[in-house]
Parts: C-alpha cells; structure tokens; sequence
C-alpha cells in the first residue's frame, strides 16, 4: 500500500444477475476520508455497488482494490489468483455497512447489538467491548437505551443503533445503503445528524446511496451519478446537482426533487 | 394465565383420582400400570433428548455448504421419514444380533424413537433457519463474522423459536407412539394395560386410566412449549 493508492478502487468490475448487466466494466474510486454519495435510478446499480465491495454479492470479472491490495482477489507468485476466505476477511475487517433495513438482531439489546462482534468475532474483552459501546451509543444519542431491544425502538433509533454497532468494529470505509429510506419521514433528521457528524470527522471514507438530495450536497466531497451500471456524470455536488452536464442526470434530478 | 390455573387444576384432580384409586379396589391394577407409566417416561425423555439433537444436527446439516455433510443428513432424513417406526424397533432389536450387535430393549426403543422423530424434527429446523430474514446473514456478514458464529449466535436463536410449535407437535406425538416400544419387550403403559386387561378384565376403567395417563404427559409438554414460547418471543414480536 502506498499513499497514493485510493482508499477504495473498482476496475473494470462487472456484474450480472443472469442476463441482466448491474455494473458494466466500472471504474470507480474513493480517496482516503473522501465522501462520495451515489444516486441514480434504481436498477442502475448504486446499490450493487456497496454490496460487491462489503462481499455481500460475487462479481464476474474485474478487480477491486481496498488500501491497493485486491479484495476479491489475492496475489501468489506474482500473479492475481481468487482470493481465500482468510484474505476476504482480513480485508473486509476495514469496511462496515448500515442498512436501509437496520437489520440489528432481534434478540439481543441495543448494547448487545453494538458488543456481539467485537467480543465473539474479534476477541475484544467484554468490558472494554462494553465501555467503548456505552461511548458510541452516547455518540448517537442512545446511551439510555442500552436495555432496549430493537422491537421496543423506533426506526430512527434502530438505525442509530445499527450505526453504533457498524462503527464498533472500528471499520476505515463506511457504506450508507439509503439509511433513511425506511424512516418516517419525522425520523430522517435523527439518522442524518449522526452520518453528518461522521462525514465531517473526516475519519472515515464513506460511500453513500441516497434520495436527499440536500443532505448529499450538504456533506458530499464528490456525486456519481450512476445508470445502466456505469457512472455518467461524476462532480463536485454544487456542480452535478446545479447544473448537471448530462441530459439523463437532468432528468432524473428533475424527477426527484419534483416528487418532493 | 387462566389457561395455565385450568391445567393445574385438572393436574390435581387426575392426582386426586390416582390417590383414591390406590385405596380403593383399583389397587390390583393400577400399580402395575403407573410402573408401565414409568418405562414410558424414561423412554419418552431418553428419545427426545435424541430427537431434538438429531433435529439440530440434521436440520443445520442440511443446509451445509459441504456436499458430504449436505448429503448425509439427507439421507439420514429421507430413509427414516420413508420407514415404518415399528419395523425400525424391530431392525434394532431383532435383526442386528445377527450381524452381531446387541442392544437391551431400552436402547433399541430410544434409539429407534429419537432417530425416527429426530428425520420429523430436521425438516421442522431446516424450516425455521430458513425463515430467518436474509438481512441478518447480510449483517452478520457485514460485522466480519464467521459463519460458524453468524450460525450459533444469530441465525440459530432465532430460528429455535420458530421451531417451537412444530417441535412440540412431534414432542406430543412421539409420547403417544411410545406404545409402539412394547414391541421390543418393554413393558410400558399400553403393554401393561394389555396384560392386566388379560388378567382382571376391567376393560372399561383400565383403558380410560391408560388413556388418562397419556393426556397427561401430552399436556406436560404442551404446557412447556406454549411456557418456552411465550418467553422466548418476549422481545421479537415487533420485528418479526
């Protein structure tokens, strides 16, 4: 790894479901602590996306480099061969998730949520599991709620816990899957606070796919604006969304801020 | 809460009968049969404690990725799904001494009883792992877990609560199909009612004992599943 390396790159990645084409030979990258938002239609594959990178789905061909060293591949003598499940793991220990859905487990607490990988994946002892859990709970203003298990929450309190959690396995790059999307409306706020604070800490390279518009203006570094599987306008958000280039981001952009 | 007080209550009563009848003339037959009750239970607890590990095994087994393992508890499933229960008890006990292994009567019973439901009981597990959302494998994944703990501390609690009615279902019905075992010459509450039938000729009042004691093992676990489903789904209600 060297400096110059992006935090995250896809090259000439491809992915399909059957016939169907998600991502069509992409290029994409992410620099270190850079904020990129992804929008676009959906099946343009925004979302596929950040799946591919966590390994959540396979690709069919092309590479992706996290820190430069391949994610889905590993090299042996020189030569790039698929990777084992070891190297996937020691590399995806750097990337973590939020879900449109929160998908938090239901049968343990808030704070169990937060302690359960740290303890039973990484080996971290329970009590500094524990303290260092208590401290992002009260980060995302759910120190309270420790006891409370996901069905007594509401949607924009699971999804801050789900963020404390992610964030407990101290991951380098974040992926925002539409965290808002299943909020109510009155509960977007909450969830966006707490992403705002982490795009601006500038800790993290975070990749986010979203619909509100003003919130990734607000904390953006960089828009791609995806269709078909391949990016068609990329830019500064003042630029992409003012004054887009491309007649298919006008028109999309031109849809999404009608509806609201 | 009121279903409960009802249970206990008529508990009570079958015990209150039971005492009477020991004191009363009943006392020629009935011990023979609460002795009969006995070899039911310790069959009865022995072969579910086989059946639920066999469940959870095979069920689980199933759903591995490697083939072997896949295929194995497949077969385990299909062969005894596809077999009568009595014609395996009689397998154990009577045709294996020719090939030189030897089993007492209990251990032909527990074994016959536990790997029959056990084959029920997998396809029950299997169900219930696969009805856990697939956004939990999504983010057990995400938080870098290995599938072994992704299986032992998300899917599995889960899914146990889902296996709990069909568990009690087969839990119930193997009590009953216990009556099977006198086939191996164990003497439990059907054969002993059929012996002292022979004997007394009571025939009314022995069968509806016997019928009675069966009712009340099937109430025990009904209870306990309904008891361990209620504390389990505490906290799920809303998520699911």
């Amino acid at each position: 790894m060297s400096d110059r390396d992006p935090k995250v790159r896809f090259e000439k990645v491809t992915k399909t479901y059957g016939t169907l084409q998600v991502l069509d030979s992409l290029d994409f990258h992410a620099d270190n602590g850079e904020v990129v938002t992804v929008i676009g239609p959906s099946g343009s594959g925004k979302t596929t996306v950040l799946r591919v990178l966590m390994t959540l789905e396979d690709i069919q061909s092309g590479v992706i480099y996290i820190d430069g060293e391949p994610l889905n591949k590993m090299s042996r003598g020189g030569r790039l061969v698929p990777a084992s499940k070891a190297h996937v793991r020691r590399i995806r220990a750097k990337i973590g998730m939020v879900f449109q859905n929160f998908n938090l487990f239901p049968h343990m607490t808030a704070l169990q949520n937060c302690i359960e990988a740290p303890v039973h994946g990484k080996g971290v002892a329970k009590g500094q599991a524990t303290t260092e859990a208590l401290e992002l709970l009260d980060m995302v203003g759910l120190a309270d709620k420790r006891d409370h298990y996901p069905s007594q929450l509401s949607g924009g309190q699971q999804q801050r816990v789900a963020i404390a959690r992610t964030l407990a396995m101290r991951p380098e790059i974040l992926l925002f899957d539409e965290p808002t999307s299943a909020l109510d409306p009155e509960m977007v706020g909450e969830v966006l606070n707490v992403i705002r604070d982490l795009a601006r800490s500038g800790r993290y390279t975070i990749l986010l796919v979203t619909h509100q518009m003003g919130f990734a203006r607000e904390v953006s570094d960089r828009v791609c604006f995806f269709d078909g599987g391949r990016i068609l306008e990329e830019g500064a958000p003042r630029d992409l969304l003012g004054d887009p280039r491309n007649e298919r981001t006008r028109q999309f952009l031109s849809k999404v801020l009608e509806a609201r | 809460m009121s279903r409960r007080l009802a249970a206990v209550l008529v508990l009570l009563g079958f015990l209150a009968g039971l005492a009477i009848a020991t004191f009363s003339e009943y006392r020629i037959f009935l011990p023979a049969l609460l002795r009969g009750a006995v070899v039911t239970v310790k069959v009865g607890v022995l072969s579910i404690a086989l059946f639920y590990a066999m469940a959870f095994i095979a069920g689980i087994g199933r759903l591995n990725k490697n083939r072997i393992i896949r295929y194995t508890a497949t077969v385990y499933i299909e062969v005894f799904r596809g077999t009568s229960l009595l014609v395996i008890l009689f397998w154990l006990f009577f045709v294996l001494p020719e090939f030189g292994v030897i089993l007492s009567p209990l251990a032909a019973a527990v074994l016959g009883m536990g790997l029959n439901y056990g084959a029920y009981g997998a396809e029950v597990v299997r169900g219930a792992i696969l009805a856990v959302p697939r956004g939990q494998y999504e983010a057990s994944l995400a938080l870098n877990m290995t599938p072994r703990k992704q299986m032992l501390r998300v899917v599995l609690p889960q899914a146990v609560l889902v296996t709990i009615p069909g568990l009690s279902n087969l839990t119930i019905e193997l009590i009953k199909a216990t009556a099977l075992v006198s086939a191996v010459t164990l003497v439990d509450i059907t054969f002993a009612s059929v012996q002292q039938n022979q004997i007394h000729l009571r025939t009314i009042d022995i069968f509806v004992i016997t019928l009675l004691l069966y009712y009340c093992l099937a109430q025990f676990v009904r209870f306990g599943g309904g008891m361990l489903e209620a504390r389990a789904s505490r906290h799920l209600a809303k998520a699911r």
